[in-house]
């Protein structure tokens, strides 16, 4: 188990001077989970996306085990794992390609024909192994929301953030997603952006972000 | 990101490498560009007996713009196709800049020689000193890779990407390119190296000034 803990400062973020949430404080720390809810357009996953080190905030402070996250995002980015709608992983590469890829990067392996066990592992927990040689751009949406779930935790991280983890899932996608998140709550910190009843429900905590407007 | 920065430069250049392969999202534009590029100054030069002084211009004309059509895709494929969120959470900036610039030199030497042998062979262009118009050429070449992809880096995140690259391009490759046209002009016509030695030092220097910039200012316009 990781001991990471997450501390907000009065944390506040504009668009062109439009304030989307201010003054949020907060404190997570390893083994606790957090939903955060609010109708659609209301900032949830700018909180997310402020709170993966993706947008800078425009006022407050948000560190990590007391280091300033904004100083060095690189570091925050090697303790995070991300799952969002905003972005795709490279159609023209195969799953495995993606993955192994991604590991690589986000780890120190440098042998060339050291066999990925964890890619392969990863693959199979997301029920993508007997795909894993297909190109990207021939998966359903659903298994590409699958293997970003499995990018997602690629570097086992100690912090897990979801954006609207069911898009495009089926309920065996669903059950996968769930079984994933509970495995990582039980070791570090799992924030998900939701509306949806049962996602709340994998968490402890909730926050809605309209309370901070 | 514990990775060291070599080894991730090396991992991004060959994914993009792999990735360009597959599909040819620059290779057929480009070629296809080459290929007007080159006939149009066939069609405009006629049977006309034209000068190196002319042709240089006309050769590196070729080069610049092709470059430049092929060059500054490298970041704005990563933004249109929403994959730059992906890369910059799981690399290093530096390693990020060095496996584009490793991409860049790979795709720009090849367009360059494709250019080389098709403006010989089409006009009447003759190299009196090979050694210092290939010296000139590959520095010319490292020069334009640098200042490109920074560049790139920087119109992906604009909003009218096309029509940006240019405007900012111009300025800041004017002194390469007036040198390099130069220098490939004297030794094209003979002149000897040891000559051509002000002009190297120009494009060395202007190498290494970009290039530092480039590694200063990429991780602020990558992270923003």
């Amino acid at each position: 188990m990781s001991n990471v803990e997450i501390v907000c400062n009065k944390l506040s973020k504009s668009f062109s001077g439009k304030s989307i949430f201010k003054n949020l404080d907060l404190k997570i720390s390893a083994k606790e989970s957090l939903t955060v809810t609010g109708r659609n357009g209301t900032g949830k996953s700018t909180l997310i996306k402020v709170l993966a080190g993706l947008l800078l905030q425009s006022k407050g402070s948000i560190s990590i085990n007391e280091n300033n996250v904004s100083l060095r995002r690189e570091n925050w980015f090697a303790k995070t794992g991300l799952l969002s709608p905003y972005f795709n992983l490279y159609d023209e590469l195969t799953g495995f390609e993606n993955l192994d890829f991604f590991y690589r990067l986000k780890s120190d392996v440098k042998d060339e024909n050291e066999n990925p066990e964890t890619v392969n592992s990863l693959l199979q927990e997301v029920n993508l192994f007997d795909k894993r040689n297909e190109q990207v751009k021939n998966y359903s949406s659903g298994m590409k929301q699958r293997l970003k779930l499995a990018f997602a935790v690629i570097n086992k991280p100690d912090i897990l953030f979801m954006d609207e983890p069911r898009s495009n899932l089926d309920k065996y996608g669903i059950e996968i997603m769930n079984r994933i998140a509970l495995q990582h709550k039980e070791r570090g910190i799992l924030i998900i952006a939701t509306n949806d009843e049962e996602d709340k429900q994998l968490c402890d905590n909730s926050l809605n972000i309209e309370d901070y407007k | 990101m514990k990775g060291n920065i070599l080894n991730s430069s090396l991992l991004i250049f060959k994914k993009d490498l792999k990735s360009e392969l597959r599909t040819r999202y620059v290779i057929n534009s480009l070629l296809m560009f080459v290929l007007v590029t080159i006939s149009v100054i066939r069609f405009a030069l006629g049977d006309e007996k034209t000068e190196n002084e002319l042709l240089t211009g006309l050769l590196w004309i070729s080069i610049f713009f092709s470059t430049s059509n092929g060059l500054s895709r490298t970041f704005v494929k990563e933004e249109e196709r929403e994959t730059s969120i992906v890369l910059k959470l799981s690399s290093d900036s530096t390693a990020v800049l060095t496996g584009k610039i490793l991409f860049n030199l790979v795709l720009s030497f090849a367009l360059n020689i494709l250019i080389l042998i098709l403006f010989i062979l089409i006009t009447d262009y003759s190299v009196k000193n090979v050694t210092g118009f290939l010296i000139t050429v590959i520095i010319g070449n490292f020069g334009l890779v640098a200042a490109s992809t920074i560049i790139a880096a920087i119109i992906s995140k604009a909003n009218s990407k096309g029509t940006l690259y240019p405007v900012l391009s111009f300025p800041v490759l004017l002194p390469l390119l007036i040198t390099v046209i130069n220098a490939t002009k004297l030794a094209s016509l003979g002149v000897g190296t040891e000559k051509l030695y002000g002009e190297i030092t120009i494009l060395v220097s202007y190498t290494i000034v970009i290039t530092v910039v480039s590694y200063m200012l990429f991780r602020f316009v990558w992270e923003d």
